[in-house]
């Protein structure tokens, strides 16, 4: 009997309504007092957390058809994604304020965010591809923004391949409604368990392409440095946090409820991603001058943690609260060191950063917690994430993915390092440089959360336990 | 109780950093109080602890129970003397650094905060609650390097981050698969520690081992691993050396008797040859190197690793089973752990020493120095004893360490034994040679200014410490047999 009960999706309603409303309200309002669509935002994502924190306990359940799970894997990725819009409202309210079009930024926002936590809920291909087409487009008209040169580059490379593989990922997605007879992630488990492994590992691979491509992971990455560095700080941080949310979560969700009987070795496919992922950013972060492309180099290296949790996904029960806590520690940890970023405007280089602490002592701190908080140093919240994680693979027979994880996080320590070290030296000149307020306690807010976080581990991972909702 | 213990320095660390306005002066005194506090609180521990076999003021709370892992602290004759030696050091550093003059308040605060994570680790009994410490510690000292060192700073800061953090890893690694293999999954120590969770499995055990020798051993230093603590000690400000010799090396072998012998006795004993010859060759090698040197802090850095391989050696020894008497492996547990306590004491007074040194001179350089005896003989009194003290002159703390450690050793291994004592006489050599170079002689600089109140203040209770541990042992023994007896006990299973 299929489950129509609307008030399962009132977070997501609230946001579809918020962002109407707001380009109503936006079309209305004289451009330099658009104030009003702001506070809208974040009275949606108030509004839209304080439904999920009610929802939370009640018993998991697919509603429309199996389509869309309601369960703590959707909970925890409303949640996340709900926070990482208000820390986003916080890092842009300065650089965005009467600019002309900030209605329509954060009517995007809140569009891409919809799309983020539909991703995270579909239990569906065909939801899924539609979630991801909703999740991606208004993030390439953000990622131009600014409509300067280096932001039009960046989102024309990541529209193309975005493009490329959203279309991958519907062929994928066609092959795997041949060979499974439906679409529903429940009703394809089994089918796909007897179907030819050739046109499974070929569909999956198509469907998981796309997913590759929301999380910036190799080799999807390539638009993540690109629009990093070339858009507003702002939407940067937006860019490289949000999509992740949902990219995981939605593989996670994909190979333990939809392939989690096919005889395709994903788990060792996927192992390959984590490491290669990991690994590349690193190395590709190590030289970097540009803060924005260290950062961007620094979340592709953690895709490759967080797909850690996806590969032992059907073998450890670890694995579901490891990915879950992980996503909200890193995304709170980024967006902390993104704030510091955008809070300092005026500083692009590494080199700008010299004798940071000195200035501006408090961003100093914030930065140096959140970049070691990256690194998986405890103990804050990123810390705890690693160590369920690289259990959870443990647990799941896959020692050397841990092993290269481990050497992989030694080595990004190097480049953490290359950042902190002149922030923290004393020397310099003692003028203190141009600071954005509002992205600066932004800062401190996410930094405390993510130290906080960390001793408050046990009271998270507790609520994150749970299985995923098949029927 | 013993977790205010633990927290007070981190809480005196956030006042002085949240009320707004405070004086140089202030932060200095106030630092200074809260270690005389905190080093009284550790003494009342001390005093107080009630006698039984396990661990007293125990408190186990929990933390993270999705992978069970708890806040679990306790302290016993292992962990007791290392807080003393913890609390003891950071109160000298605190009064040697009274004259420190540069970012005062931010120092103080860091080493409150290093002085909270340094104790945390040795009453942790928990193994990530260990992790969290092990790592903070290695984060702290790479802020006081990079922040407070001379020269060549961050480059030795960024070295010493390194290489300890990839010990840290292995360390990370090791633990993740002892919890693993332990049935129910669990981190916590004694629960570990009574389930022996890899009896009769060879290889894996061998594996975890590498993984946690490997991360102590970084830490420890031991040869081939001691690479990062020349240049770290060498940059670091003298207060800064003092607790990185004193306080953080111990954490190396510290959880080698606390995690490494008694969760993997089986795999202990039968590696322990490779322990034993790690440490032999660290003996010797950091002591040849050692005398080699012309920086008299790199000379200190070098003998470190020659007397952390002593304790190497002997923990090693103690998992020999080559007929030796139960009785002498024990001794030579006991030395080691009575070596890590000493060995605190004399590098911490020989770094803040080193660091008079560079106050006086501007340079490390033996070569440069002269005849300082006549301007500053109390300076030259100092040192001559803390010398003395290193070389392991009977009468002091290092005599007693050594002369158990070789006499336990002695059965087990008495090849590396006996070529451990070549290391004695070295370091006698080195030490005399230097002392002979820096204070006798003709005069070569201008005249050097003797020790300050507050120099003399906090080097000389260290040395005095070591005279009292060299002549009345036992309430240090006391406190350490017990445990010895235990750890051989868990070895043998």
């Amino acid at each position: 009997m299929l489950d129509e009960d609307p008030s399962a999706l009132l977070p997501e309603i609230i946001l579809a309504v918020a962002a109407v409303v707001a380009l109503l309200l936006g079309s209305y309002l004289p451009r330099e007092r658009q104030w009003p669509v702001r506070l809208l935002t974040f009275l949606a994502c108030a509004g839209g957390l304080v439904a999920t924190v009610l929802a939370w306990p009640s018993p998991d359940r697919t509603v429309f058809g199996g389509t869309y799970a309601i369960d703590v894997a959707t909970n925890a990725g409303r949640a996340i994604v709900l926070v990482a819009v208000v820390l986003t409202l916080g890092v842009s309210a300065r650089e965005f304020r009467s600019s002309p079009r900030e209605s329509e930024l954060y009517v995007l926002v809140l569009l891409a965010a919809l799309g983020t936590v539909l991703l995270t809920g579909a239990n569906d291909l065909l939801l899924l591809v539609a979630a991801f087409l909703l999740a991606s487009i208004p993030l390439y008209a953000m990622a131009g923004f600014a409509k300067d040169d280096t932001g039009t580059e960046g989102a024309l490379k990541f529209y193309l391949l975005g493009a490329l593989l959203g279309i991958t990922m519907l062929a994928g997605a066609t092959v795997l409604f041949g060979v499974g007879g439906a679409t529903a992630y429940a009703d394809i488990a089994k089918p796909l368990g007897s179907a030819p492994g050739v046109a499974v590992a070929v569909g999956f691979v198509g469907v998981f392409a796309g997913l590759l491509f929301k999380m910036g992971a190799v080799p999807a990455h390539f638009w993540v440095p690109d629009v990093t560095e070339g858009t507003r700080p702002p939407v940067a941080a937006f860019l490289t946090t949000v999509p992740k949310i949902g990219g995981v979560i939605a593989a996670y969700r994909l190979v333990a409820s939809g392939m989690s009987e096919t005889a395709v070795d994903w788990p060792l496919l996927i192992a390959i991603v984590a490491a290669v992922t990991m690994t590349l950013g690193n190395l590709a972060a190590f030289f970097q001058r540009n803060v924005r492309r260290l950062l961007a180099y620094s979340t592709i290296s953690q895709v490759g943690y967080l797909l850690m949790a996806v590969v032992v996904a059907t073998r450890s029960s670890l694995a579901l609260p490891g990915l879950l806590f992980y996503v909200g520690a890193y995304t709170v940890t980024n967006l902390g060191a993104f704030a510091v970023v955008c809070a300092l405007p005026k500083a692009p280089l590494i080199d700008d950063y010299r004798g940071l602490v000195r200035r501006r002592p408090w961003l100093a701190v914030s930065l140096a917690v959140c970049l070691l908080g990256l690194v998986g140093t405890p103990p804050t919240a990123v810390f705890v994430g690693k160590l369920t994680v690289f259990t959870a693979a443990f647990d799941g027979g896959f020692a050397w993915l841990v092993v290269v994880a481990a050497v992989n996080t030694v080595a990004s320590v190097f480049y953490y390092l290359r950042w902190i070290a002149p922030a923290m030296r004393s020397t310099g000149d003692t003028e203190a440089p141009p600071v954005d307020k509002w992205a600066a306690n932004t800062a401190y807010v996410a930094t405390i959360a993510s130290v906080a976080l960390g001793p408050l581990a046990g009271v998270a991972l507790g609520a994150l336990h749970g299985d995923l909702a098949l029927f | 109780m013993l977790s205010v213990v633990v927290f007070l320095p981190l809480a005196a660390a956030v006042v002085l950093f949240a009320v707004p306005r405070v004086s140089a002066r202030f932060a200095r005194w106030w630092w200074v109080g809260v270690s005389a506090v905190e080093f009284a609180l550790i003494v009342a521990l001390w005093v107080a602890a009630p006698v039984s076999d396990g661990y007293v003021y125990e408190v186990n709370l929990r933390w993270i129970p999705s992978v069970s892992s708890g806040y679990h602290i306790g302290v016993d004759g292992l962990s007791l003397p290392l807080i003393a030696l913890t609390g003891g050091l950071f109160l000298a550093c605190a009064v040697y650094s009274l004259r420190q003059d540069k970012r005062v308040r931010s120092f103080a605060a860091l080493f409150l905060f290093l002085e909270t994570v340094s104790l945390g680790l040795f009453v942790a009994l928990d193994l990530i609650l260990f992790f969290v410490f092990f790592d903070l510690s290695i984060v702290a000292m790479y802020f006081v390097i990079a922040g407070w060192g001379h020269r060549d700073a961050a480059r030795a800061a960024v070295k010493f981050f390194l290489y300890t953090f990839v010990g840290s890893l292995a360390l990370l690694v090791g633990f993740i698969a002892l919890y693993l293999s332990a049935a129910p999954h669990t981190f916590d120590i004694v629960e570990l520690t009574r389930q022996n969770p890899l009896a009769g499995s060879g290889w894996a055990a061998g594996l975890i081992l590498l993984a946690l020798g490997v991360g102590f051993a970084i830490k420890t230093p031991t040869v081939p691993f001691h690479t990062w603590l020349p240049p770290a000690h060498t940059e670091a400000p003298a207060a800064g050396s003092a607790i990185l010799a004193g306080v953080l090396l111990k954490m190396g072998t510290y959880g080698f008797v606390r995690i490494a012998m008694p969760i993997l006795p089986e795999a202990w004993r039968r590696y322990a040859l490779v322990f034993v010859i790690v440490g032999v060759v660290s003996v010797v090698y950091g002591a040849l190197v050692a005398l080699a040197q012309r920086d008299f802090k790199r000379m200190i850095a070098y003998t470190s690793v020659n007397h952390m391989g002593y304790i190497v050696l002997a923990v090693g020894a103690a998992g020999l089973v080559a007929d030796s008497a139960v009785k002498a492996r024990q001794l030579a547990v006991t030395g080691a752990v009575t070596q890590m306590v000493s060995h605190g004491l004399i590098t911490g007074a020989l770094f803040l020493l080193a660091g008079v040194l560079y106050e006086r001179g501007g340079t490390y350089d033996l070569d440069r120095y002269g005849g300082l005896a006549r301007t500053a003989p109390r300076f030259a009194g100092l040192t001559a004893v803390a010398a003395f003290a290193s070389l392991g002159l009977p009468g002091f703390s290092g005599f007693i360490a050594e002369f158990q450690i070789f006499t336990g050793s002695l059965g087990a291994a008495p090849v590396a034994t006996i070529v451990a004592f070549l290391g004695i006489l070295i370091t006698a050599a080195l030490f005399l040679r230097a002392f002979q170079k820096v204070f006798l002689g003709p005069s070569q600089s201008a005249p050097a200014a003797d020790l300050t109140v507050p120099e003399a203040v906090s080097i000389t209770p260290l040395l005095v410490l070591t005279v009292v541990i060299g002549i009345f042992p036992r309430f240090l023994l006391d406190a350490i047999e017990p445990v010895s007896r235990s750890v051989l006990t868990l070895l043998a299973r």
